[in-house]
């Protein structure tokens, strides 16, 4: 009885959080732009949906962005982590409490201040705001992925390969970065998913010329039958779901048992 | 490598400031001050003499003596007295929705724990799935199904129930912040709840407890700090979010969020005020994190929990 009542529970959950989605997919196929009203099958939205040069050049801009932004917020993000795991505590308290306000506080918050910001640079809005405004929310997650890392890392491991004669940075890339490695890697994926995904900030930096594709979205949900938007919801959706079945195997396949290599890696 | 490493930071401290705390410390900048004009002798003019002189220098054929400069002014942070009930607003919705996710939420992530490890992890694909759709799609799909001739209609109507309003409503805008909401406050409860040993709940229930007693005693102690993470996950989002009041809420329920927005895209411009209600905005959320943070302080954990 009780197992009974609780696998409705979570099918009950899993339907509120589906369905819509459900809906809005089943719609892209419908043929009548009404939302209820089924007018026939037909693939005509998906091909509409490609030929949109608006949406097509904010898909092209998001993934840019996104591509460059997480890249410098890696390598800035590892260099912090790094600096930080070797302050001293009152310091580092600081300066993570600072590091950590772009996720902690709202996001209409930090857009607005990035706003100002540029405003009062008088840079003009564009791909380079994007990237920078991306950069902004971006480091605090690798920070994030990468710091908890360092501290598993065994000290001893760098004294050892200072003490077997490396240099500082030899020790930093033979030691310290394949350890801190799968940190680094996971920073990298947040932050491209997170920048894919943003709205609030890259509504606040972008300005005329450069438009993401969440923003596109934003204008066209704004009109109240746009089937386009069905469309690309079920591709997105198809996407999410592959990217998260691939993640989930990959992740399968190494914790599977095997053997740890014995030995400092040379 | 101790003394020396910390300085492998000295770059992004240098990114950090300008695009952390520079941001942060212009929007204090804003909010307390204003572009006011002055005339040619430095006295300050109010709107209407700066109007009439304006005129006056264009029909004489001279460029204006007008000059704006920036003062110091508390009118900002007064205007956003005007505005505290749209404050109170987002809070209290903001709190009912939490509230909602924080009760559907518990149960949910208590029955995942208890499953096998390979039904758990399919399961929390099943969640995050949702999370990584776009936030606007999702919220776009609710209006589809709560217009007057959208899906929950029908199907009242199927049962004989007159079609209800329902979009455009403050309880569209709950439903909009519990949906999008849901999964960051079912994640970190679930994170923790399978930290809790099913040996931990035998022993209480050897030692005597009933179901209530293992619940408040064992349960729901060692549950509190995903509790913690669950209601900031949600209710700072939803505290200042202004597409789902949009989207959802039609222009009548405005929210903080909404406010500022239209200070700084709107048609009003006026960066000095939008500025003043984020700065109350954001002091207000780092009081209500304080009062969760009661619940919750090591920061090694915040990072083990943080997805």
């Amino acid at each position: 009885m009780m197992k009974f009542i609780k696998r409705s529970y979570l099918f009950l959950v899993f339907f509120f959080l589906y369905a819509p989605m459900a809906v809005l997919i089943v719609n892209s196929f419908n043929a009548s732009k009404s939302r209820t009203v089924w007018g026939g099958f037909t693939l005509d939205w998906y091909q509409k949906l490609f030929m949109d040069k608006t949406i097509m050049s904010s898909l092209g801009t998001t993934l840019i962005v996104a591509l460059i932004a997480s890249i410098f917020a890696t390598i800035l993000g590892t260099a912090a982590a790094i600096g930080i795991f070797y302050m001293k505590k009152r310091w580092r308290s600081l300066i993570l409490n600072i590091s950590y306000l772009p996720i902690i506080n709202p996001e209409i918050v930090m857009g607005v201040s990035l706003m100002l910001l540029f405003v009062s640079m008088k840079l003009e809005f564009g791909y380079v705001t994007l990237v920078l405004a991306h950069m902004s929310f971006c480091i605090p997650y690798v920070i994030l992925n990468v710091l908890p890392k360092l501290r598993q890392m065994d000290k001893h491991l760098v004294e050892a390969a200072l003490d077997l004669g490396c240099d500082h940075w030899m020790a930093f890339r033979r030691v310290t970065l394949p350890e801190i490695m799968p940190g680094v890697i996971t920073g990298f994926l947040m932050s491209i998913t997170y920048s894919i995904d943003d709205f609030v900030i890259s509504y606040f930096t972008h300005g005329s010329k450069a438009q993401t594709l969440a923003i596109t979205i934003f204008s066209m949900t704004r009109r109240k039958v746009s089937p386009k938007v069905n469309a690309l919801s079920a591709l997105i959706f198809v996407a999410v779901l592959l990217v998260l079945i691939i993640v989930n195997v990959a992740d399968i396949k190494k914790n599977s048992p095997k053997k740890k290599k014995g030995g400092v890696r040379v | 490598m101790n003394r020396k490493g910390k300085w492998i930071a000295g770059p992004y401290l240098l990114w950090m400031i300008v695009f952390v705390v520079v941001p942060l410390i212009l929007i204090g900048v804003f909010a307390f001050t204003t572009t006011a004009p002055f005339d040619a002798n430095g006295n300050r003019l109010t709107l209407e003499e700066a109007a009439v002189l304006e005129e006056e220098c264009a029909q004489a054929g001279i460029d204006s003596t007008v000059t704006k400069k920036t003062v110091f002014t508390l009118d900002n942070i007064f205007a956003v007295s005007e505005y505290l009930p749209v404050l109170f607003r987002s809070a209290w919705l903001a709190l009912i929705a939490t509230a909602i996710c924080l009760v559907i939420a518990y149960p949910l992530a208590y029955i995942m724990s208890r499953y096998s490890a390979s039904l758990q992890r399919l399961v929390q694909m099943m969640i995050m799935l949702p999370m990584w759709m776009n936030f606007l799609l999702r919220t776009y799909a609710w209006m589809t199904l709560l217009e007057k001739n959208g899906w929950i209609n029908k199907l009242f109507g199927l049962v004989g129930l007159g079609p209800f309003e329902m979009i455009n409503t403050q309880g569209a805008v709950v439903l909009g912040m519990v949906y999008n909401y849901l999964p960051f406050m079912i994640l970190p409860l679930y994170s923790v709840m399978t930290k809790i040993d099913n040996t931990t709940i035998e022993a209480a229930k050897d030692l005597g407890s009933n179901y209530l007693k293992v619940f408040s005693r064992v349960i729901l102690p060692l549950s509190m700090p995903g509790i913690a993470s669950g209601i900031t996950m949600v209710f700072v989002p939803a505290v200042s979010t202004f597409i789902i009041s949009r989207m959802l809420g039609g222009g009548t329920n405005m929210l903080i969020g909404d406010l500022i927005d239209l200070q700084f895209l709107g048609n009003a411009y006026n960066p000095n005020l939008g500025a003043a209600i984020s700065l109350v905005l954001m002091v207000f959320i780092l009081l209500c994190m304080s009062i969760t943070n009661q619940l919750d302080n090591n920061e090694e954990e915040m990072e083990a929990k943080m997805l």
